[in-house]
């Protein structure tokens, strides 16, 4: 087997809480399919044919009882529980598995929405022999307006620092602001190696990773790594110049007996495999070098490789902030093309209903409704004279009469009573907004709620 | 396994004689003044009629009759592309043939006589040598050809990969891909048909990273060792059938990723023989070790230790105060110029190269890291620099069974110009390269790369950027040309120094061997 698919779905979804807190993240609807269905349809589309789920008991229990949650996916789903309280980095959870884990893995997070090529990313992994690739995209600025948000956008906030070699392809630097001081500190071994690097800003990083093996058994040694993205990455990306990697010589016991006390070196003992030798006599003999212009060999003699697949066009989203929410109801229709209206949905010949809506299950569109731009869930009723704009409708709402609802989400379970204007509102779950109720950019959840922090 | 072996090839060679009976009394009917070249052309095998179809329109008709002359294989000493014929069988029937025609020839030129000629060389088709078909990868323009290809791959479940671009009407009948498009975008991820470590070796194959005739070969071994480790027999299955079986569809798809050079081509000949001769007792664990260990010995004795023995002959040759010249980069040229400044012979060295592959930098690199001193032309400078040269040392991709030398594009120009300037060429090569095929030209069987490797761009602008929509241009990129022997000295191989025209002797030697 090549390659071993695993799903982080444990994730809590801490910058949406407004959306979270009854409905867990990998649940949440998306033009009207659960978030988690689309890393799943990815993979499958793919080829692959099972996938290790790392979720919580709730989410497992909502994907197998939940009817409206119908996943749809014809792959084997080997789904494991993790506690909620423990509070597991995506990193934790990987040394958690690692007794299934036989081959490379391919971590993919519950929030992602892309249509991008897999194949571009794991090419790079296959052809350079890489020990980590991963998919990036330039970032798209969200347009549509967030609900609740009172003020100027957050500017400037944390950015990523990427450095990438004159091919586009090879992960050199990889930096967060918030872990930058004064400056971005480039070391010199980089630089003597490769002095040209573009560094780019404004990419999304879609969290979606090759590693090889041998990295998770180097995770399950040093138990002080939690996050990928955060603590692992990096690393890695760092451990490809520094000195310890790039001895050439396969045989040099002392230095192998050296490096055994380090225990972070580890990694570089388990990336030599079998049939060292022939793979060496197969570099010296081949023509091809990855840079030119001084006298170092292919790579560089470095043996842990980082890449990354920067997508120019297509879609990419990382589902973890409201407006990204909104952003993602918007286009992740296009990536399956179901009727937009569901056959089971009981709609009244007098309504109108634009072309880019969505209506789910089982729902009762009443007459002189007006739905344009908007997202029905399933079993919502929406009843006579309601005008539903540009909006997120969650499913078991019951909208009443004369609603006018515009640039609004109303999560699950809630009724807007008779007559109430909604404008760019986030409504949280199992609410009841009371008719006639004028309510304009505001955040209305429940009292219990408000205590978060 | 012989006996069964020989009885095929006579029904073959009995299907194929009535086949042929039936294609002269066809040709009987017609009626047409040029009898005398229609005998020799009927007498030998069908492939001739093929090659004559084959023949590019740019050739004019009557030239049909000097076309048998390039794929004249029976003409050599020893048909080597049927193996399984003994070789003394074959001389005495050819000897015969050509006696017979020369009887009918003289028949002929009597008037009244032609059709007791006609009447006499029936029986003699009955003695015609096993028939040899074109390959499917020279036939790409013969849309039935493509179409069986396509069949093939279907059965062995790997995607076909789709021409690209507009091809330069004297290449259309061969492959031509882009790398923009790997055959990996058809298969599944993970690939559950193919063995990952072969995908790997694929794309690796297609993307440039593995290049060079030594490079690609020892890949394939390491990657026929990872499939040979993760294989288990199925039930009811030999192993010795199963896994050749197995490595079939696997070399389909390094085929379409990369068309498959002679030394692999005799590698995987060889793994074949080795499996298929495991003996059906043996136990799995054992065939797998013995597999593993065999792998190993062939790539120590046909690459590493051949690499020693040819370093060591050609150091011979290589005197104080010479002036080398090389092309390109050839691991093997590599190594015996290393191998001879460590051993304090002082020379120095001129790489030629050439767009647009210029492994000419390679080499540079290679040999200036180990501190020779070089010097760095590209091949249109050729004539200008050849009065320096004192000797040449060009590297092979593969040795052809008429001594013709196949290596990268440029080689014959600078074998041309050496022996223009009396400069002696020597052609270093290890004997596992050595094929069976024969070639005079570098039209009929190539490989075309990328056509989007010719772009270049220069200040920011790239002159052929839309070279596809302007319609009467094509650009080519050949990989490979043939050298006649004439402008070859010597070839040194790992058996020792032999002149171009032995390469069949040794070939003779081989299978005898095995």
């Amino acid at each position: 087997m090549e390659l071993q698919a695993v799903l982080m779905a444990a994730g809590g979804g801490s910058r949406m809480m407004d959306l979270t807190y009854n409905t867990r993240k990998p649940l949440l609807p998306v033009g009207n399919k659960p978030l988690i269905w689309y890393p799943l349809n990815l993979l499958e589309r793919v080829g692959f044919e099972e996938v290790i789920v790392i979720t919580t008991k709730e989410v497992q229990k909502m994907i197998s009882t939940d009817p409206k949650m119908k996943l749809d996916v014809k792959m084997k789903l080997d789904i494991v529980c993790i506690q909620e309280d423990a509070d597991m980095g995506t990193a934790d959870a990987l040394r958690h598995i690692q007794q299934k884990i036989k081959t490379d893995i391919l971590v993919v997070s519950c929030d992602l929405i892309t249509d991008a090529a897999l194949h571009e990313v794991v090419d790079l992994f296959r052809a350079h022999n890489a020990t980590l690739s991963m998919l990036m995209s330039k970032a798209h600025e969200f347009t549509e307006t967030v609900p609740g948000q009172k003020g100027k956008k957050k500017t400037g906030e944390q950015r990523d620092f990427v450095g990438v070699d004159g091919t586009g392809k090879r992960l050199l630097f990889m930096a967060n602001e918030a872990d930058l001081d004064k400056g971005l500190v480039i070391r010199k071994s980089i630089m003597r190696k490769l002095p040209r690097m573009h560094i780019k800003t404004g990419l999304v990083d879609a969290h979606l990773y090759c590693l090889k093996k041998s990295v998770v058994d180097f995770l399950a040694d040093n138990k002080s790594v939690s996050s990928i993205r955060g603590e692992l990455v990096p690393y890695l990306v760092r451990k490809q110049f520094s000195k310890s990697m790039t001895s050439p010589n396969v045989n040099d016991e002392a230095d192998q007996k050296l490096k055994k006390k380090d225990g972070n070196a580890n990694l570089e003992i388990q990336i030599l495999s079998r049939d060292e030798v022939l793979l060496q006599l197969t570099r010296e003999r081949s023509c091809w070098n990855d840079h030119r212009g001084d006298m170092s060999e292919a790579y560089h003699g470095v043996r842990l490789r980082c890449y990354v697949h920067i997508m120019d066009e297509g879609m990419c989203y990382r589902v973890n902030t409201l407006a990204a929410y909104i952003e993602a109801n918007r286009l992740a229709p296009k990536l399956f093309d179901e009727p937009a209206v569901h056959p089971s949905a009981a709609i009244s010949v007098r309504c109108l209903i634009g072309a880019d809506s969505i209506i789910g299950a089982s729902c009762q569109i009443s007459d002189k409704a007006s739905i344009k731009r908007s997202m029905i869930g399933a079993s919502t009723t929406v009843r006579e004279k309601v005008k539903v704009t540009n909006s997120i409708i969650m499913h078991g709402v019951t909208i009443e009469e004369g609603c006018n609802i515009q640039g609004s989400v109303i999560c699950s379970n809630t009724v807007i009573g008779r007559g109430a204007d909604i404008k760019y509102c986030l409504v949280g779950s199992a609410q009841r907004i009371e008719p006639e109720a004028e309510r304009t950019n505001e955040v209305i959840v429940g009292t219990d709620q408000l205590m978060e922090i | 396994n012989e006996g069964k072996e020989l009885s095929k090839e006579e029904k073959q060679r009995l299907r194929k004689q009535k086949k042929q009976q039936k294609k002269q009394k066809e040709r009987k009917n017609e009626k047409s003044e040029t009898e005398k070249e229609k005998t020799p052309v009927s007498l030998l095998p069908p492939p001739r009629p093929v090659a004559t179809q084959k023949a590019p329109s740019a050739l004019p008709a009557p030239a049909s009759a000097p076309i048998p002359v390039p794929a004249s294989a029976p003409f050599h000493s020893s048909p080597a592309p049927s193996p399984a014929d003994k070789p003394a069988k074959s001389k005495a029937e050819l000897k015969a043939e050509r006696r017979a025609r020369q009887e009918t020839d003289r028949a002929a030129k009597q008037p009244g006589s032609s059709s007791s000629g006609i009447k006499t060389k029936v029986p003699l088709s009955e003695l015609n040598p096993v028939v040899k078909r074109l390959p499917e990868h020279v036939q790409v323009d013969d849309p039935a050809v493509v179409k069986r290809l396509a069949k093939k791959l279907e059965r062995q479940q790997i995607p076909l990969r789709s021409d690209y671009g507009y091809k330069v009407s004297l290449f259309s009948h061969l492959h031509q891909y882009s790398r923009k498009a790997p055959l990996t975008q058809q298969l599944s991820i993970p690939s559950t048909v193919i063995h990952p470590s072969i995908v790997r070796l694929g794309l690796q194959y297609s993307q440039g990273i593995v290049a060079g005739s030594n490079a690609r070969s020892v890949a394939l071994l390491h990657a026929f060792k990872q499939v040979i480790r993760d294989y288990t027999t199925p039930p009811n299955e030999e192993l010795s059938r199963d896994l050749v079986n197995k490595l079939k569809p696997y070399i389909s798809f390094l085929n379409q990723c990369r068309p498959l050079s002679a030394s692999m081509g005799n590698a995987i000949k060889y793994i074949k023989k080795e499996i298929s001769n495991i003996p059906s007792q043996c136990k799995e664990e054992e065939a797998k070790t013995k597999l593993l260990t065999c792998i190993d010995r062939y790539i120590e004795e046909k690459i590493v230790l051949a690499a020693k023995a040819i370093s060591k002959y050609a150091i011979e040759k290589i005197s104080d105060g010479d002036v080398i010249l090389v092309y390109g980069c050839s691991s093997l040229v590599n190594n015996i110029l290393c191998e001879a400044f460590e051993k304090s012979r002082k020379f120095r060295v001129i790489v030629v190269d050439s767009r647009p592959r210029l492994e000419g930098r390679e080499a540079l690199r290679r040999l200036v890291q180990r501190g020779i001193s070089c010097t760095y032309v590209l091949i249109s400078a050729l004539s200008y620099i050849l009065p320096e040269v004192s000797k040449v040392f060009l590297g092979a991709h593969a040795l052809l069974a008429n001594g013709y030398v196949m290596s990268r594009v440029g080689t014959s120009q600078i074998a041309l110009v050496a022996r223009t300037f009396n400069v002696p060429v020597l052609v270093c090569c290890e004997t596992y390269k050595f094929c069976e095929k024969v070639q005079t030209d570098s039209f009929v069987s190539n490989e075309l790369d990328d056509p989007d490797d010719l772009m270049v761009t220069r200040k920011g602008k790239t002159q052929l950027e839309n070279w596809q929509d302007v319609s009467s241009l094509g650009l080519l990129n050949l990989v490979y040309d043939v050298t006649p022997p004439d402008f070859v000295d010597l070839v040194i191989t790992d058996l020792g120094m032999i002149p171009c025209t032995s390469v069949p002797v040794v070939l003779r030697v081989k299978n005898l061997d095995q």
